[in-house]
């Protein structure tokens, strides 16, 4: 994978990825591996905890929590869980991908710090399956912790003991919602649950209080307690703290990850600068972008100068979610687009839910109309009536009408389309094909 | 440290899916492992599946029924927790289980274009087995690569970008063996093998491990 750090004084979360062997324990303590995990064990789990407050770490997973108010509300009891989510699903993010492929140590240590800190002596790593490499090196990774004593029974000679289990998803998007994946973990159909109770924190795996983590969460663990936390606060700006790893893709010269200073870094830099994306390819316009994930409504050139920071993309209408910015350029079909993400959220609906699982159908049926030609211009303000069935109003963030949050968002990319570019979607409507590329009409393969 | 073992080697001397069957006796070993790594037996279900499709190269309905009555529920439902996975085949697949990419990303760097010419070259459309039980042609959702768009997996092993040219090459690489060492046969998600088992509880071989249901919710 193609990426980019050197934009920092010290990357936090991808200092290793130049060497060829980052995913072996070797590289890992030649590189001041597992020193967090020490340091952590000599510390009270207070400590360890007020060290991640400090932080302000928002967890990574694309809600933007803070990590260290999720671990504050774990009831207490005799038995509870870790569960990290590495289930990366979400359209063109590959940043925890990246982690567990090329890090895998990396994620293990900040699991044990966060397993010492909660005070829990089970965790799992929930890992995509379709990342069958990275849940081998991870594999590969947690037979070395187990013999290094990094995981395990009293690590290292402290009276602290986890044991710690790679769990293999087997392949759906919703698992990634943290019922959904505890449901998962439990052998069941990924069905997210009734809220309340809102937070696993309370009743998670097996009816025991869980935290749910992301595994770019966990992998900032390691630096922020050798660095202390408010030398993480001190990266960034306001609540987005640190850095944070940036997954670029679509219609630019230089796709990849990129870690990044919060806030400090536009949305312009990130797209132009020639370290990051450099540019769009063949120097074309910029039509539309996606801010952090498909999930997100779309932002356009008039965003560009905005700092990727989590409260101002939020206060602009989208969110920073999971980091994965796509880039649309001046000859990309919007109705083709949009039609693929909402065809995503038809194909991954759990089917619970009315709205979500039929609504995104018969968006998917409307749009693919309009794609092949047969659209009427009547169909625009019919896709936003199911819109607004789905999410009332179509606001962001959306009415909630179904058990996950996941549902009410699938609007948010197609309305802020239609709202923005509605004279593209009439122009389509009128040509029966795409103003751009005729030959974008379905055939073959797209069946 | 010992990564690799006989029945590892077994899995990955395995050429062609199999027409059915249970788990072998190592097999079945492995699922008692497994079983005894979580605190509730069913939390095995799952990665039960994928160590069938791992001995099959799909999941059997002869391993649907030895996990049923492993976890203590009825063969319906695991299948009806199986299905809902993309991952896990309930019907035979090819030697090789090709997924196309398409989404956002990938479509944005021309995976439709690919798609085309992957099914003109293997003569199938996607959803689709040829004949000689080769190829297994499937039409992914993102599979989080999207740097190295367009990509596809074999058997969940990642390639990427690719174009009509690459894709060829690949075929005649997996034909000639030559992509031995990379691509597993299908099912076989990690080529290591768990050697530790929960030390907190004192074991140290987790095939000898108990497997009773003290945990059974």
């Amino acid at each position: 994978m193609r990426g980019k750090n050197n934009m920092l004084n010290e990357p936090i979360v991808t200092k290793r990825m130049g060497f060829e062997d980052s995913y072996t324990l070797e590289r890992y303590l030649a590189t001041g591996g597992y020193e967090g995990l020490r340091k952590a064990l000599s510390m009270t789990r207070e400590q360890v905890k007020e060290e991640v407050n400090k932080a302000s770490l928002l967890g990574r997973g694309g809600a933007g929590f803070p990590a260290g108010r999720k671990w504050s509300m774990l009831r207490q009891a005799p038995t509870s869980y870790l569960v990290i989510n590495g289930d990366e699903s979400e359209p063109a993010t590959f940043k925890d991908h990246l982690l567990v492929e090329r890090d895998p140590h990396q994620l293990i240590e900040g699991t044990m710090i966060a397993a010492y800190a909660l005070g829990v002596s089970q965790a799992f790593i929930f890992t995509r399956g379709e990342f069958a490499l990275g849940i081998e090196r991870l594999t590969a990774a947690c037979n070395e912790a187990y013999e290094y004593n990094a995981v395990g029974k009293n690590i290292f000679g402290s009276d602290f003991s986890v044991d710690l289990v790679i769990h293999p998803g087997a392949g759906a998007y919703i698992c990634g919602e943290e019922t959904s994946l505890i449901e998962s973990l439990e052998g069941n159909r990924g069905f997210p649950r009734i809220k309340p109770p809102f937070f696993p924190a309370v009743t998670g795996l097996y009816g025991e209080p869980t935290v749910v983590n992301n595994v770019e969460t966990m992998s900032n663990l390691p630096w922020i307690v050798l660095n202390g936390g408010d030398a993480f606060a001190a990266l960034g700006q306001g609540s987005s703290a640190g850095t944070r790893l940036f997954a670029l893709s679509g219609r630019v010269n230089r796709p990849g990850w990129y870690e990044l200073e919060m806030s400090k870094t536009t949305f312009r830099d990130l797209i132009y600068d020639k370290d990051l994306g450099g540019g769009i390819i063949g120097d074309k316009k910029i039509k539309a972008f996606i801010p952090g994930g498909v999930s997100a409504p779309w932002f356009f050139e008039e965003h560009l100068d905005m700092g990727l920071d989590q409260d101002a993309v939020a206060k602009a209408g989208s969110m920073l979610g999971s980091g994965s910015v796509v880039v649309m350029d001046e000859t990309t079909c919007v109705v083709r687009a949009s039609w693929r993400i909402t065809r995503f959220f038809h194909r991954e609906s759990c089917g619970q839910c009315t709205p979500c699982r039929e609504g995104s159908g018969w968006l998917e049926k409307i749009m693919r109309r309009i794609e092949e030609g047969s659209g009427r211009p009547e169909d625009l303000d019919l896709l936003m009536d199911v819109c607004d069935s789905i999410a009332p109003g179509v606001t962001w963030p959306p009415q909630q009408t179904t058990i996950c949050v996941l549902g009410p968002s699938i609007p948010s990319s197609i309305a802020s389309a239609i709202r923005h570019l509605r004279d593209e979607f009439l122009e389509h409507i009128k040509l029966g094909h795409c103003p751009y590329e005729k030959d974008h009409i379905l055939t073959g393969a797209a069946r | 440290m010992k990564q690799n073992n006989d029945y590892m080697e077994k899995m990955l001397a395995r050429k062609t899916p199999s027409t059915g069957g249970g788990f072998s006796a190592e097999g079945m070993k492995r699922a008692e492992a497994l079983m005894a790594l979580y605190p509730v037996k069913r939390s095995a279900l799952i990665p039960m599946c994928h160590l069938a499709q791992g001995e099959h190269g799909w999941l059997t309905e002869e391993c649907i029924e030895e996990i049923a009555a492993l976890v203590g529920v009825s063969p319906a439902e695991v299948s009806g927790t199986a299905s809902f996975y993309d991952m896990l085949h309930l019907e035979p697949v090819g030697q090789y289980v090709i997924s196309v990419c398409t989404n956002i990303a990938c479509m944005l760097a021309g995976a439709y274009e690919l798609l085309e010419a992957v099914e003109e070259r293997l003569g199938i459309a996607s959803g689709q087995t040829d004949k000689d039980m080769r190829f297994t042609l499937e039409e992914a959702e993102c599979l989080g690569a999207c740097d190295t768009a367009p990509c596809l997996q074999v058997n969940s092993r990642f390639f990427g970008p690719m174009n009509s040219e690459s894709f060829d090459k690949l075929i005649t690489d997996l034909a000639s063996g030559a992509l031995a060492g990379v691509v597993p046969p299908h099912g076989v998600l990690s080529r290591v093998e768990r050697v530790f088992s929960l030390t907190t509880k004192g074991a140290t071989d987790a095939a000898q491990m108990d497997t009773t249901d003290a945990g059974q919710k």
